[in-house]
């Protein structure tokens, strides 16, 4: 897996989250996206709540980088939809905080709650689609190694890229138990099939246990000394890092320019 | 469970990803001999598994089902480091690939999910075991108090960072109310699957689960005349349980209660909360914990500060413990017959979990 493959462009095939079209944002180096998307959302999290221009332009911002992108928004939109929990919690919140009460359709709900619930909805939106680009634009492999180029200690990244390698693998064993453990009657409906789901989850354990000492053994019989190999990231211009700092610095403009603003305004 | 981005404010996010990689960076050097003994495979393929239980759909009774969250289950089974290593792996890839929970918050996800449910299931776990029968079977109500506990403790500190960190005024009681409440059910879930997977492993390899490790028996053989020889089986780890279990357990208990109590005492309003938990812990119904008894005593009978905050994290270890021994107890008498009968039969033994999925 890994790198960008040239396939259709109008509505492009997907290798697990990575989608296969080459675009300027997929050919970005992994580490500087890596960096400019955490930066970007750590501007977007410090903007003061209830400041509504300011999510408005971060989301242009977004929407621009999706485009260049060339994801497609039904993908962006059924991808948002882990976020659902906590939008749940946003409109909860309007009627459990505290403060000023205003009259909405007869119903009084907090002023603060209000714009609370608004703020946490904008960031988190903002935060999961930027989470989205990442993992629609990178391979597995080239966030491995933009990891590794990131200093994050080699022990971790090894353990990251066999749990990634393996996730596979040990879902689809899963897959085969699950459909084992049904055909035999074991529906997982009722409280009485949870001994078998667990005796299900159980060996699975000893299963990948077991995977993971074969593993072991074979990387050992072909030469393993303990150091895993360097996951050589392709290298990276200064251009092209440039280029990914222009989102975290269009978002730091905006953040300062609404600030300047709103501090004019009082 | 997943924090998203903007939940907390960016101070408490940073905050909370510099103590997660603190705790990483000091997990990986515990972990140092037993990755270089076994590879990176072996961990990275206990997080592939702790990422594929989670989607699994476990019935925990009354028509519901519940999902793991795997804290107290890893702890159990590869042990407090290489558990913390995989919870906080599985995390990074939710985070970066599956855009669940937010890159910003990730230091709060796995410093409440990765770190605090692995080292409350451990710690929980252990202090059980001090006081079980030596036998591998004690190992599955040990996590299953491991996970009850591991779940509202976890809960408890997001309330906490919240009053920290939070960016809506919703009134912390309300909030540690609801957090806590909601989370005591999921923790039951979590505790009965906990000990069901748990149970099953010890069923076919007790070998594999890190925390009964020294509660392997020995092997006797007999020779022609007769004679036994006892060959100990290896212990990978000198974590033998000491000669006064029940001052391990207390210990342990302190070390819980100090970790509460200096939370509690962090926040001027901290007793109120934690009252209110304990009026969860305590009781059996949900909604009682408002006119909780300890809520009351907690603002009207003792000051704020660290004192009162010391008590009431005391107080919570020992509700915690007392339940623990509780269920301890009835599993005990549930197994039925004295350890040397089962000792004498040690296959049947070691298949009793099983029973019910070959009915």
């Amino acid at each position: 897996v890994g790198g960008s493959h040239g396939h259709g462009t109008s509505a492009p095939a997907t290798d697990g989250l990575l989608t296969l079209n080459d675009s300027p944002v997929h050919r970005l180096p992994a580490h500087g996206k890596l960096l400019a998307l955490l930066a970007f959302v750590l501007v977007v999290v410090a903007t003061p709540s209830g400041a509504w221009p300011a999510y408005a332009a971060y989301a242009v911002l977004l929407a621009a980088v999706v485009a260049l992108a060339g994801l497609p928004a039904i993908l962006v939109a059924r991808r948002m939809l882990v976020e659902t929990p906590f939008v749940v919690f946003a409109f909860v919140l309007p009627f459990v905080a505290t403060g000023a009460r205003v009259e909405v359709a007869g119903v009084g709900l907090s002023r603060a709650g209000l714009v609370g619930g608004g703020t946490l909805l904008a960031k988190a939106t903002l935060g999961v689609v930027a989470a989205i680009v990442l993992a629609a634009t990178t391979g597995p492999r080239d966030l491995l190694a933009a990891l590794e180029r990131l200093r994050l200690p080699r022990v971790l990244v090894a353990i990251l890229s066999f749990m990634i390698r393996y996730a596979s693998v040990v879902s689809g064993d899963l897959q085969r138990m699950r459909v084992a453990r049904e055909s035999r009657g074991y529906t997982g409906g009722r409280a009485g099939h949870l001994a078998a789901v667990a005796a299900g989850a159980g060996s699975l354990f000893v299963r990948t246990y077991e995977r993971g000492e074969r593993v072991h053994l074979a990387m050992l019989a072909r030469g393993y000394t303990g150091r895993m190999p360097a996951l050589a990231g392709a290298p990276a211009s200064a251009v092209q890092l440039l280029c990914c700092a222009v989102l975290p610095l269009a978002a730091v403009a905006v953040q300062v320019a609404y600030r300047a603003t709103a501090a004019g305004q009082a | 469970m997943h924090v998203p981005d903007g939940f907390l404010d960016a101070p408490t996010s940073v905050a909370t990803g510099v103590v997660a990689a603190g705790v990483i960076g000091l997990s990986l050097r515990r972990a140092e001999r037993e990755i270089r003994e076994s590879g990176p495979a072996l961990p990275g393929l206990t997080a592939a598994f702790v990422f594929a239980v989670q989607m699994v759909n476990f019935p925990v009774g009354a028509g519901t089902s519940g999902h793991l969250m795997g804290g107290a289950l890893a702890a159990a089974l590869v042990g407090p480091w290489t558990g913390i290593l995989c919870l906080s792996v599985v995390l990074l890839v939710q985070g970066l690939l599956f855009a669940d929970g937010g890159l910003t918050a990730l230091g709060t996800n796995i410093t409440l999910m990765g770190i605090t449910t692995v080292v409350v299931g451990y710690l929980v776990t252990r202090a059980l075991l001090a006081v079980l029968p030596k036998r591998p079977h004690s190992v599955v109500p040990a996590a299953a108090a491991g996970a009850l506990v591991s779940v509202p403790t976890a809960a408890l500190l997001f309330t906490g960072l919240y009053a920290v960190g939070g960016t809506v005024p919703i009134p912390l009681d309300r909030l540690a109310t609801a957090m806590i409440g909601w989370h005591v059910l999921i923790g039951i879930g979590e505790a009965v699957i906990t000990g069901a997977v748990v149970g099953a492993v010890v069923a076919s390899r007790p070998d594999l689960v890190h925390v009964a490790r020294h509660l392997r028996r020995d092997l006797v053989l007999l020779d022609a005349d007769g004679r036994a020889t006892t060959v100990s089986p290896d212990r990978p780890d000198a974590v033998r349980p000491g000669r006064h279990p029940v001052a391990v357990g207390l210990l342990t208990a302190l070390v819980i209660g100090g970790v509460v109590s200096l939370f509690a005492s962090g926040r001027p309003d901290g007793l109120a909360f934690v009252g209110s938990t304990l009026g969860f812990g305590g009781s059996a119904h949900a909604s009682a914990a408002a006119s909780s008894p300890f809520a009351h005593y907690g603002v009207a009978g003792l000051g704020s500060g660290a004192l009162s905050g010391a008590i009431a994290g005391v107080v919570g270890v020992l509700v915690t413990v007392g339940i623990g021994l509780a269920v301890a107890a009835v599993v005990r008498r549930r197994g039925g017959g004295p350890p040397d009968a089962a000792r004498s039969t040690p296959v049947q033994d070691d298949r009793a979990p099983l029973a019910p999925a070959d009915r």
